[in-house]
C-alpha cells in the first residue's frame, strides 16, 4: 500500500504538531507552516503519519492511498 | 497575421452577428463531433496562462458531463499587463460565443457561463449585446456573470466558487472543476481566446496565431495577433520597433518570468520554443524593460502587487509572499537587511505547491527569474548601490496603453 500525506492548505493554521510527530517527513517553514517531503510514506513511518493526521487540531492532514501502478 | 482579429478595424468596436456570419459563414453543426480530434491535431494550447492542451481539457469534461456539463468562458483577465481578452470580447464577441457553443456541444454541456471582468466595460457590453443577437434557444442556456476585480478571481476554482457561492477565492482541489464545478456539475473552464481559436479551427484554421499584449519600451504598445513562429524581434518590429535599448522582457505576465533580451530576441514565441529555454508564453504578455530601468525595482512592484492579491487563505502564500514582498521592497529601496538576498533566494524555492491554488507558485517563479536575469543588480542593491540611471521607485511599471 503506497500512502501519501496530503494537506488542505486552506484549513492549515500552522499549529505544527505534524512536524513534531513526523519530523522525517514534515519540516516547518519560517512562518510555522509545513513543508512536506515529496513521495510516499515509508512503511515504517505509516503509523507515525497516522498519529500526525489524528493530532492535527484543524483536520487539515490526511493519508491518501495511491492507486498501485 | 490576423485571423482572430481579422475583419473590420478594432476601433469600430464589436462586430455584429450579421457581419460575423457574412465573413465566416454559419457554424456547421457537423463540426463539433470531430472537433476535439482536430484541436488535438493542431495542438491548441490554452491561452489563459497555463498553456494546458485544450483537447485534453475538453475530453476530461466530455467523459463525465453526460449532457449536463457547464462551459465557463473565462474572460476575467485580471493580469495587469494583459488587454487581449477584453479586446477580443469587445471587438469579436461572436467568435467567443461560437467557441463556447462548440465547446458545449463537444463536451455535452447545457449551461454556458460567460465570466467577464467587471472592469472590462466595453467587453461586457459587447458580449451582452452579442448574446442578444443570438437565437432565443442559445440565450436560454447562456448567461453572463461579471467577474469581480482582482488577480485571483480568474483562477478556475475561484471562478467556480464565485458563480456558486459569490466568493471569488480559490477552493481546495480535488475536486477540480472538470470533476465538480458550477452547480456541482462537470465544468469546462476555458479562456475566451482559447474558445475563439476553437471557432476558427472548426472552420479549418490551424490555430497558428495567438494574441499578445505589448507594453514597455516598444513604440506601439497594445494588442496584436502574431504567428506563433514569429520571433520576438519580428513581433517588436511589427509594433514599430523598440523605443529605447532594452535589457530584458517579461514573458507571460506577472505569472511568467523575466528573460534577458539576448536570450529570446531571435527565438520564436511558440510555447514549445520558449519552454526549451525555461520561459513561458503564458497569457501572451510581452513587456520590454529598458536598459536604464532597474529590474530590482520593477520586480518589487510586481511582487508587491501579487502579494496584495493573495486570497489570504493559505499560510505559505499569505506570510511567505508577505515576507518576500517586504524583502523585495527593502532591496529596491537599497535599504536591505544583511540576509535579504540570501533569504529571498531560499524562500523562492520553498513556496511551490504550497497553496490551494498556484498563486504562490506564480509569484516565486517570477522572483526566481528576476534573481537570475538581474543577478548583478540584486547584488548591487544588497550593497546599497543601483547600477541603473532611472530607478522606478515611486512610479508604476509602464502599463500597456490603450488598445492598438
Amino acid at each position: 500500500m503506497r500512502e501519501q500525506l496530503q494537506i488542505d492548505r486552506i484549513r492549515c493554521d500552522g499549529h505544527g504538531l505534524c512536524a513534531e510527530l513526523l519530523p522525517e517527513v514534515v519540516a516547518l517553514d519560517d512562518w510555522g507552516y509545513p513543508i512536506i517531503k515529496a513521495g510516499t510514506i515509508a512503511p515504517a513511518l505509516v503509523e507515525h503519519a497516522r498519529q500526525a493526521v489524528d493530532a492535527c487540531p484543524v483536520l487539515a492532514l490526511k493519508l491518501a492511498r495511491l492507486a498501485e501502478r | 497575421m490576423d485571423r482572430l482579429l481579422s475583419g473590420p478595424a478594432l476601433a469600430a468596436g464589436a462586430e455584429s452577428f450579421a457581419a460575423h456570419q457574412q465573413r465566416f459563414g454559419p457554424l456547421s453543426s457537423g463540426a463539433a463531433p470531430s472537433l476535439i480530434g482536430r484541436l488535438e491535431a493542431n495542438n491548441l494550447l490554452g491561452r489563459g496562462g497555463a498553456g494546458f492542451p485544450v483537447a485534453r481539457k475538453w475530453r476530461a469534461v466530455a467523459e463525465r458531463a453526460n449532457g449536463k456539463g457547464v462551459v465557463l468562458a473565462n474572460g476575467a483577465e485580471g493580469e495587469p499587463l494583459s488587454l487581449k481578452d477584453r479586446t477580443l470580447m469587445g471587438t469579436r464577441p461572436h467568435l467567443v460565443i461560437d467557441g463556447a457553443v462548440l465547446a458545449a456541444h463537444a463536451v455535452g454541456a447545457d449551461d454556458i457561463v460567460f465570466y467577464v471582468g467587471r472592469e472590462h466595460g466595453a467587453a461586457d457590453a459587447a458580449m451582452r449585446h452579442g448574446l442578444m443577437e443570438r437565437s432565443a434557444e442559445l440565450r436560454g442556456r447562456a448567461r453572463l456573470i461579471q467577474a469581480p476585480n482582482g488577480y485571483v478571481a480568474g483562477e478556475e476554482s475561484a471562478a467556480v466558487h464565485f458563480i456558486n457561492a459569490g466568493d471569488p477565492r480559490p477552493t481546495t482541489t480535488p475536486p477540480r472543476p472538470f470533476e465538480r464545478g458550477v452547480g456541482g456539475r462537470p465544468t469546462l473552464v476555458q479562456n475566451v481566446e482559447s474558445l475563439a481559436a476553437t471557432a476558427l479551427v472548426a472552420r479549418g484554421d490551424d490555430a497558428g496565431t495567438s494574441l499578445v499584449t505589448l507594453s514597455g519600451a516598444v513604440r506601439r504598445a497594445g494588442v496584436r495577433e502574431i504567428g506563433l513562429d514569429a520571433t520576438l524581434a519580428e513581433v517588436a518590429a511589427s509594433a514599430g520597433g523598440l523605443a529605447r535599448p532594452v535589457q530584458a522582457v517579461l514573458l507571460g505576465g506577472y505569472f511568467g518570468g523575466w528573460a534577458g533580451i539576448n536570450d529570446v530576441w531571435a527565438r520564436p514565441l511558440a510555447p514549445a520554443s520558449l519552454r526549451a529555454r525555461g520561459h513561458a508564453f503564458g497569457c501572451g504578455v510581452l513587456h520590454f524593460l529598458p536598459e536604464e530601468t532597474c529590474g530590482v525595482d520593477a520586480t518589487a512592484r510586481i511582487i508587491g502587487y501579487l502579494a496584495s492579491q493573495s486570497a489570504r487563505q493559505c499560510g505559505p502564500c499569505l506570510f511567505g509572499l508577505g515576507a518576500i514582498d517586504a524583502a523585495c521592497r527593502r532591496l529596491a529601496r537599497r535599504a536591505a537587511k544583511p540576509d535579504d538576498l540570501k533569504r529571498l533566494s531560499r524562500w523562492s524555492g520553498e513556496l511551490d505547491g504550497r497553496g490551494a491554488c498556484k498563486h504562490p507558485d506564480g509569484a516565486v517563479g517570477l522572483l526566481r527569474s528576476a534573481l537570475g536575469v538581474f543577478a548583478d543588480d540584486y547584488a548591487a542593491h544588497q550593497r546599497g548601490v543601483c547600477l541603473r540611471s532611472a530607478p522606478l521607485v515611486g512610479r508604476p511599471l509602464a502599463m500597456a496603453e490603450a488598445v492598438a
